[in-house]
Formats: structure tokens, C-alpha cells, sequence
């Protein structure tokens, strides 16, 4: 069915003949049509990765294939959401080994931008959990791969947007758990040196992120909340949850009721939010209990939430940055800061070794910040860019809607090798969207 | 304990609906469908879910000679059964093929009741059990655009009141449900105004209710009954010159 549809930063917005399927032999009877396509989950990307002229959505195709409680093995259809993975595995002991910071995603985007969580630096991304998997290739052909099997498709699809296939199966390891309920500790950062020395110091906690203030300058500069977790023990839990450690958590939701005109999110209230997040935080350090839900999804609670940047939509720009390139992030976040376009949602997070093929994370800084588009804001980015480029690092596709093809070529070490992979699997480009089309990883 | 559901016809976006819903409520399923294949992935998925058990069943509903075969080879008979088979090809191609023709009342008219013959001869002698059968507004009123599928559902919803009166006594319950437009893969080429058209999650709500509370005759979303009462009521002298 035609119709109008843009990812999470409502831009770009376009026209597309988007196509559901139930079964394994539907998915592989459309994939070999003539025209171009590209595979499309929740549209919990930011950009244009799973846009394009004609989409097939997964999202029918969610069935629940196995689940080994004993080992923690799980395997299920592409189109399945992590919501939903949970309400099946935490009353049962188990939690997913990675997870973003939302949970309406699908496992197959999971796969095809090989997210990361807050335990990137203890647990990497989600591919190194990733048993195995089925790709339905170009021809309708199925692929079972895993690490020794078709390694190079499999390496290929793990952060490959799509490119190589339809991700149709995966089989996941889980991370156990004695109780949905977290144990977390808030510090306040007074600045950036601060705030990188805190995370050095708790490198040991298995979640960890920061939020942080993009516009505040002088002495306060980089000031931060950083917000550390484990998975709570039994004996961490206050008596009254003991009962049913592994309650799940209520699933209330406020849905934003329309779009805002962008400029009601000037500096100002920008400012305003900060200032009111950090007055939550008087104290320099908080520790207390809570469940997983507001742990790891504080924005689920707010149904599109997205709407808040108004109609022009938003870009979330996401980089990493080598750790010795400290200089960098300094950079850059004074240019942010001088330029007053910051957003409420910058969050931070130090990244731990990672070498793969094209996905995003490396040993590293990263930091994502909202920004609403606006004239002007485009090549101020490219600007940003060339400092990333500078310092050696890169930008996470799955939020780009923007980047210029040279950008992609000087930051993806092993580019040409996927981009190899690409055409032995996907020759003629079938597997195609406005993002891989503009960075010239397809061609039609 | 819940009575076992059987679902005929359970790879359609309604029957995968259903099967969720009750398994949900803790009932024990039988889906059945052509091709049995395609049912490993929901049997799976409800079991892991609901632990409910979930028996799987391969049947053509065209095939009126392995029917009671298919109903015998069952162990224990489902107490509940829903008749979600249908099939529905654009009409310009039904009316110039007569296979198509053929299969359109075959899988919407005459096989479906061959089938709830025997079930209902069944639960008539057990003396208990429920039949919804699915058929369609497009019953009500013969159309241009959509004649033989709503003729042949026509004859289904005949037959589901006949078969009403008929079982009454015998204190068996049947269910009309006539649903309007329906977001599913039936109607994915059709351009269908959103308002009017359900989602197979709040259709299967619907059944279920029906179900539980031993309703006659539902419309799936209410203003469907006022619709079709109009065009009912439309006199044919004026009908016939209508483009509909
Ligand atoms: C509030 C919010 C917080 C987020 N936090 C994080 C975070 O902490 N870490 C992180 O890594 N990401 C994060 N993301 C991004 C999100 O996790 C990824 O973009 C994810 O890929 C979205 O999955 P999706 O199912 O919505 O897929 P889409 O957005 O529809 O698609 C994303 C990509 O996956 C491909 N794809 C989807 N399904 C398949 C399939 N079956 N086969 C092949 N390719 C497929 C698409 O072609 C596209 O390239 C966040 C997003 C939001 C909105």
C-alpha cells in the first residue's frame, strides 16, 4: 500500500509502496521482484536507512520460534520487538544482552544496526550475541549464517542497514537475571574532565551513560549526570518485591499529542530543561532501586515523543571518537555550545573495544544529541563532520539523514570490504534505500 | 478448563488473530489450514508465549471428501469452532475464469459448509458446542464490483442462520460474523477508507466477545450494520443503476 512515511526525526518524509508479509515463502517471493527495495522494522532509526521508493515491513512476520529457558537461547522472527521479547523472557529470569535505549525496535533492526547499550564497554554490541541467523537473499535464496558460517555474509548484515538481504531468523543469547529490577547510582559531574574521570572510575559497572549539558560554557562546561546500573540481586530489592522478583514493569503510556512548531524549543527552553534536570539532582550522588523500565527506557513512557520537534523533524547526530582524541570531543562540544543548538537529549557514553566490519561502535567517546532542522543546521553538520573525520572517528548510520558519501569513505576503516560483500550478495543493488543511495554504497 | 478451539483456516491475518486472543485466555488450540508448514512458526510462538497447547492440523477446505476424515482424525474434539476460510480474487478476473469462479464459491460457500455438517452433527448428538462462522457484509447485497464472493457469502450466511435455528434445540450456538473492510492480506491491493476498515487484533476481539457472550449475529465495527441497512433498503430500480 502507498503511503507517507518518515523514521523517528521525521526527516526525510517520503512516499512508499510498503509491503507486509507473514511467512518465510511470501518474504521470498518478494524479494524477487524487479524493483529495488529496502527491509523496514519499527522505523526506530532516525533517518532515511529504511526509507526508500518501495519497503517491505517485517512487522507482521513476529513469531516466536524457540526459547531455551535453561541455556537463555532465544530465536525468533525478524519483526518481533524487544517489548515484546521482554514480557516473554524477564518473568522467566532472563534479559535481552543488549538493549537501546528504546524497546520498540525490532530484532531485525537490532541486527541490521548492530545497536548498543549501555554495557557496550562490558557486553559490546548486539551481534556478539548473535548465534545465528537467516537472510533471504537477493534471489529468494535463504542463507543460514554465523560466525563460521557464510562468515562474510554474516559479518556483512551485523550494522549492515539492510544491504546484504532480509534478516528472516535470528537466535540470540539472553543475560540472566534474578530479579527486573535495577540498582542504580547517580553522580553529578560539575564539568567534562569530571565527568570522563567518573566513567574511567566505574568502569567496572555493567551499564553506564551520561546525560549531558551541551550549552553550559566557562567553568561548568560538560557538566553531567552520569547514571550507572546493575541487574538488582534478590537481596537488593526492597522486601515488598521479593514476593515477585521478576514482576514486570506497568506499561502506562502518554501519547504526545501533536506536532510543536520547532521554535518553542529554542535555547531557552532548552536551558529551562537543563536547569530542571539538575535541580532533580541536588545531591552528588543518588542510589536507589528501581525497575528496568525507567532504567533503560525513561522516553518509552512518552508516546512519540518525536512529535516535540515539530513538523521540519529533527536529526539526532551521533559520533564516536577514539579515546586519545579527548582534544576532539572538546572541539566539538564547544562548537555545539557556541552555536546554542544543543538539545535536552545529549547523551554520552564511553564505548569499549569493538573492531567489526562496518558496524558504528569502537573503543571510544560517543556522544548523540537532538538537534531540529532548521536552515543552516546542514552545513553546520558538515562542519562537525570534518572535525570527526579530523580526530578519527565516525558517524552511527542509523542516525544519519544527512552525511556526504566522502564522509562514510574516510571513516569506515573496512568500507571497501563490505562494500565486496555487498556486491557478491546484493549485486544488481535489490536491497537498496535513499540512505545507501546517497552515501554510494548502491548504485541503481 | 476451557473448552479446545478449532480455527479452519488459521494462516489468515484474522485466523492468527484469533488463535492469539484465545490462546491468551488460557484455551487450547487446533489450526488448522492447507498448508501446515506455515503454522509451525504461530504454534511455537503461542505455546512459549500462553503455554497453552497448540495442535496443528493440515485440511483444505475445498476438498469436501477428506472432511470427515479430518474431523474423526482428531482425538478430542474441539468444543469450539471457528470457520475463518475465505478467498476473495478480483472480480473482473472471477467473472471471466470459471475455475475462479468455482473456487470462490468452493471456499466461501460449499466447502465451508460441508464441513460444519459434520462438525454440527457432532455437537448436536454431544448436545453442546459453539460454530462462528466469518462471512461478509458483501453478503448482504449483491454488488457489481463484488458479486460472486458476496453471493457465495451470501449462501454462508443463509446457511449460519438456517443452521442456528436448526441447532438450537439441540443447545448448540452459532455465531454470524460479518465483518466489513478488513486490514489484511485479502484486501492489501484494495485502497480502503481507514475509518471504516479493522485491524485483525480488534476483529478477533470482536469474535471473542461474540463468543463468550453467545451473540446471534456481529458486525465488526458498529456503523457497518447502519451501512449495510441503507444499501439493503436502497430500492433497485435505483440500485441497479448505481455503481457499487
Ligand atoms: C528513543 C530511541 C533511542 C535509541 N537508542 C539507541 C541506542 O541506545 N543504541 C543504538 O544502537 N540505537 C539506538 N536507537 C536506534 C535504534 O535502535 C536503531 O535504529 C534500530 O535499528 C531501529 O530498529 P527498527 O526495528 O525500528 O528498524 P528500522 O528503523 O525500520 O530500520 C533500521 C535499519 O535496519 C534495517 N532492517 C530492519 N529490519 C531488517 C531486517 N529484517 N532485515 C534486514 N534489515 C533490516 C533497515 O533496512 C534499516 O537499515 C534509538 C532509537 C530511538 C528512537
Amino acid at each position: 500500500m502507498k503511503k507517507q512515511i518518515a523514521n523517528w526525526g521525521n526527516y526525510p518524509r517520503i512516499e512508499s509502496d510498503e509491503q507486509t508479509f507473514s511467512f518465510t515463502e511470501e518474504l521470498q517471493t518478494y524479494v524477487k521482484k524487479k524493483e529495488p527495495f529496502i527491509a523496514r522494522g519499527y522505523g526506530r532509526c532516525y533517518g532515511d536507512a529504511s526509507l526508500a521508493p518501495n519497503t517491505i515491513s517485517t512487522l507482521r512476520y513476529n513469531k516466536v520460534l524457540s526459547f531455551d529457558t535453561e541455556k537463555g537461547i532465544f530465536e525468533c522472527q525478524s519483526g518481533l520487538t524487544l517489548d515484546k521479547v521482554l514480557a516473554i523472557i524477564v518473568p522467566r529470569g532472563w534479559f535481552l544482552p543488549v538493549t537501546p535505549g528504546t524497546k520498540f525496535i525490532t530484532i531485525g533492526g537490532a541486527v541490521a544496526s548492530d545497536v548498543h547499550g549501555k554495557n557496550h564497554h562490558v557486553d559490546g554490541s548486539f551481534s556478539a550475541h548473535v548465534i545465528e541467523m537467516d537472510v533471504i537473499g537477493t534471489d529468494g535464496t535463504l542463507y543460514t549464517c554465523s560466525p563460521t558460517l557464510h562468515s562474510d555474509l554474516f559479518r556483512a548484515t551485523c550494522g549492515g542497514m539492510g544491504l546484504t538481504g532480509v534478516i528472516s531468523r535470528v537466535k540470540f543469547d539472553l543475560k540472566k537475571i534474578e530479579t527486573s529490577y535495577i540498582k542504580q547510582k547517580q553522580l553529578k559531574a560539575k564539568n567534562l574532565e569530571d565527568i570522563l574521570r567518573l566513567f574511567e572510575e566505574n568502569n567496572h559497572y555493567t551499564y553506564s551513560v551520561a546525560w549531558i549539558d551541551c550549552l553550559k560554557k566557562g567553568k561548568g562546561f560538560g557538566r553531567s549526570i552520569l547514571i550507572l546500573g546493575e541487574h538488582a540481586k534478590k537481596e537488593d530489592i526492597p522486601a515488598k518485591f521479593r514476593e515477585n522478583p521478576l514482576k514486570l514493569p506497568p506499561q502506562k503510556q502518554i501519547l504526545f499529542p501533536f506536532n510543536l512548531p520547532s521554535f518553542v524549543l529554542n535555547k531557552l527552553t532548552v536551558k529551562a530543561f537543563n536547569f530542571l534536570y539538575y535541580g532533580k539532582n541536588l545531591k552528588r550522588e543518588i542510589n536507589n532501586v528501581v525497575s528496568y523500565e525507567p532504567f533503560f527506557y525513561p522516553l518509552d513512557a512518552i508516546q512519540l515523543w518525536n512529535r516535540g520537534y515539530g513538523k521540519k523533524g529533527f536529526i539526532q547526530y551521533q559520533f564516536v571518537l577514539p579515546l586519545e582524541s579527548k582534544a576532539g570531543l572538546i572541539e566539538i562540544l564547544h562548537r555545539i555550545s557556541d552555536k546554542g543548538i544543543g538539545s535536552f537529549l545529549a547523551v554520552l557514553k564511553v564505548f569499549g573495544r569493538q573492531d567489526d566490519l562496518i558496524s558504528f561502535p569502537r573503543e571510544g567517546y560517543t556522544l548523540a544529541l537532538d538537534i531540529p532542522v532548521r536552515n543552516g543546521l546542514f552545513p553546520f553538520l558538515d562542519e562537525l563532520d570534518a572535525l570527526v573525520l579530523k580526530y578519527g572517528g565516525r558517524l552511527y548510520l542509523s542516525k544519519d539523514a544527512r552525511m556526504k558519501p566522502e564522509i562514510l569513505e574516510n571513516s569506515y576503516p573496512h568500507l571497501s570490504a563490505f562494500k565486496e560483500i555487498i556486491s557478491k550478495y546484493n549485486p544488481q543493488s535489490a536491497f537498496s534505500s535513499l540512505q545507501s543511495e546517497r552515501l554510494h554504497i548502491t548504485s541503481r | 478448563m476451557n473448552p479446545s478451539v478449532l480455527i479452519l483456516g488459521a494462516t489468515s491475518d484474522i485466523g492468527m488473530a484469533l488463535a492469539e486472543k484465545f490462546a491468551q485466555n488460557g484455551y487450547p488450540l487446533v489450526l488448522a489450514a492447507r498448508n501446515s508448514q506455515r503454522l509451525a512458526p504461530l504454534q511455537s510462538d503461542l505455546e512459549i508465549k500462553y503455554g497453552t497447547g497448540c495442535e496443528v492440523l493440515e485440511f483444505d477446505i475445498t476438498h469436501t471428501d477428506t472432511h470427515q476424515a479430518t474431523w474423526d482424525k482428531l482425538q478430542e474434539k474441539p468444543g469450539i469452532t471457528i470457520c475463518v476460510a475465505g478467498y476473495m480474487n478480483e472480480n473482473e478476473r472471477v467473472i471471466k475464469d470459471t475455475a475462479e469462479t468455482l473456487k470462490t464459491i468452493a471456499t466461501n460457500f460449499t466447502g465451508p459448509v460441508a464441513l460444519l455438517n459434520i462438525i454440527a452433527a457432532d455437537y448436536a448428538e454431544k448436545g453442546k458446542g459453539i460454530i462462528a462462522g466469518i462471512s461478509s457484509v458483501a453478503g448482504l447485497r449483491g454488488r457489481q464490483s463484488n458479486y460472486i464472493y458476496g453471493s457465495a457469502k451470501a449462501g454462508f450466511t443463509a446457511y449460519l442462520s438456517g443452521l442456528r435455528n436448526r441447532m438450537y434445540s439441540h443447545g448448540v450456538h452459532v455465531l454470524t460474523v460479518l465483518p466489513g473492510f478488513m486490514d489484511t492480506k485479502m484486501t492489501a491491493h484494495l485502497k480502503l477508507p481507514r475509518l471504516l476498515t479493522a485491524q485483525p487484533a480488534r476483529v478477533a476481539d470482536a469474535i471473542y466477545r461474540g463468543i463468550l457472550k453467545k451473540k446471534n449475529t456481529i458486525y465488526i465495527k458498529w456503523f457497518w450494520k447502519w451501512i449495510m441497512f441503507i444499501i439493503r433498503h436502497i430500492p433497485e430500480s435505483i440500485f441497479k443503476k448505481k455503481k457499487l
